[in-house]
């Protein structure tokens, strides 16, 4: 049968985005779907019935659900074009703890961010500027998280420099001034052509989030 | 220090699936000690994993690897050739992280309403939530004596450690998981059927009176 690949998605998710830039990084296929999150799609309903959430990567059929498993995924089926993961345990084992802290504390900090106003905002971005500097710090003088070239971690973590522009408008400030090296790491994967056309344009981004905060009633 | 380490706390879920991987792989380890309740860490804890300065911790020739399923996996990459806890398939391998993160993400912090709180709204809501996950944990099992097949996978060495915490969820909640789950507490005792498990599991009883009784008066969760 012909790889037939699906992906339910939305264009501002970092977590989708984070599965088109594996897939395109391997130069694989797939039609992409836009969902209104509002009015969830029959096929989203049947393929995730559980979490009901995008992304889902629905290949010959059947679906693969979670940003992090789907790469997973993509990166053994598609194990001879550019790999993800290290191939060595230990070095494997360290992208999946740093692709985790990026989801349990970074992805989770920033989307608190968005859903609060007045000082508990303020003391969230502080939590978030945090994160990211523990990532810098792990990042050290290496071009990549994966080494000399893109690897898991950077999939996983690159898609929130999309939202950069929108939380220093919001707060006020620079991420540059704070975490020079990420921001410049950043920039560098925006290099690859995988990245930047998974990225949506940061002020569309923006726009998105003034209105999320006006339906839920924050501003 | 031993080849393998590993630092844990008895009473901790996320210790056993650490456990339960070592014992299925055959790997002679140190087990060292945590004493969370008395709210001191060791320096080794804070040497090994100062991201989050939590158990369980492998230590494997003096290389720290934290997070408890990063830990599984790890266990099942570096002893690959002896008892296989994921399928060798990519898309088996999808489902069965996924239902892993689906325990990860639904089972602690819904029993933690129902223990943490007194009888009321929040509790309810725990037990609640907790059937429903449990009942689709148990209509994923089906007909399979494991979520692994026919040895016990990923998904068990995942789920399998939280029915030490049944008693506690049950006596401080008020309900029976048997009761609306009995397939699950077969599946349990399959489980503990294998030395793997059974020497890695610890007394339900004993993470009540020792542990979850304990953590309440601690955090006046009364």
């Amino acid at each position: 049968m012909a790889n037939e690949l699906i992906l339910l998605d939305t264009w501002v998710s970092p977590f989708g985005m984070r599965v088109r830039i594996a897939l395109r990084e391997k130069g694989i296929k797939f039609e992409y779907k836009e969902e209104d999150l509002t009015n969830k799609s029959d096929l989203l309903l049947k393929m995730n019935p559980i979490h009901k959430k995008i992304p889902v990567l629905i290949h010959n059929g059947k679906p693969v659900r979670e940003s992090g498993i789907i790469v997973q995924y993509v990166d053994e089926v598609w194990h001879d074009k550019a790999p993800l993961l290290p191939s060595e345990p230990y070095p494997r084992a360290q992208a999946r703890f740093w692709a985790d802290f990026v989801d349990k504390k970074v992805f989770d900090a920033g989307r608190k961010v968005w859903v609060t106003k007045g000082e508990e905002q303020k003391s969230l971005m502080e939590e978030f500027i945090g994160h990211l500097k523990t990532l810098e710090a792990e990042l050290g003088d290496e071009p990549y998280f994966g080494g000399e070239k893109m690897g898991y971690v950077d999939v996983t973590m690159v898609p929130i420099y999309s939202w950069f522009h929108a939380y220093e408008v919001s707060g006020n400030f620079s991420f540059e001034s704070h975490c020079p090296k990420l921001v410049a790491w950043a920039k560098r994967c925006m290099q690859h052509d995988s990245v930047s056309k998974a990225l949506p344009d940061p002020e569309k981004v923006y726009e998105y989030v003034l209105q999320l905060r006006k339906r839920l009633g924050i501003e | 220090m031993a080849e393998v380490v590993l630092l844990d706390f008895w009473g901790s879920p996320f210790g056993m699936r650490a456990r339960i991987a070592l014992a299925e792989k055959g790997v002679k380890y140190e087990y060292k000690e945590e004493h969370l309740l008395t709210g001191k860490k060791t320096p080794l804890l804070l040497e090994t994993n100062p991201v989050h300065k939590k158990i369980p911790v492998l230590i494997h020739n003096g290389k720290p690897i934290s997070e408890s399923l990063v830990i599984v996996q790890y266990i099942e990459d570096a002893w690959s050739d002896t008892a296989p806890l994921l399928p060798a398939d990519p898309y088996g391998r999808s489902q069965a992280r996924f239902w892993a993160d689906f325990v990860d993400k639904k089972i602690y912090d819904q029993g933690k309403k129902i223990w943490a709180n007194k009888a009321g709204e929040v509790q309810e809501a725990g037990k609640k939530e907790l059937m429903e996950s449990l009942k689709l944990l148990e209509g994923e099992l089906g007909e399979k004596p494991f979520f692994g097949g026919e040895t016990i996978g990923y998904v068990d060495v995942a789920l399998v450690p939280f029915y030490t915490w049944f008693y506690s969820f049950e006596t401080i909640g008020n309900f029976s998981i048997e009761a609306e789950c009995p397939k699950l507490i077969e599946w349990v005792k399959r489980c503990l059927e294998r030395e793997s498990v059974s020497k890695s599991l610890v007394d339900p009883e004993k993470v009540y009176v020792d542990l979850i009784l304990v953590l309440k008066k601690m955090y006046g969760y009364e």
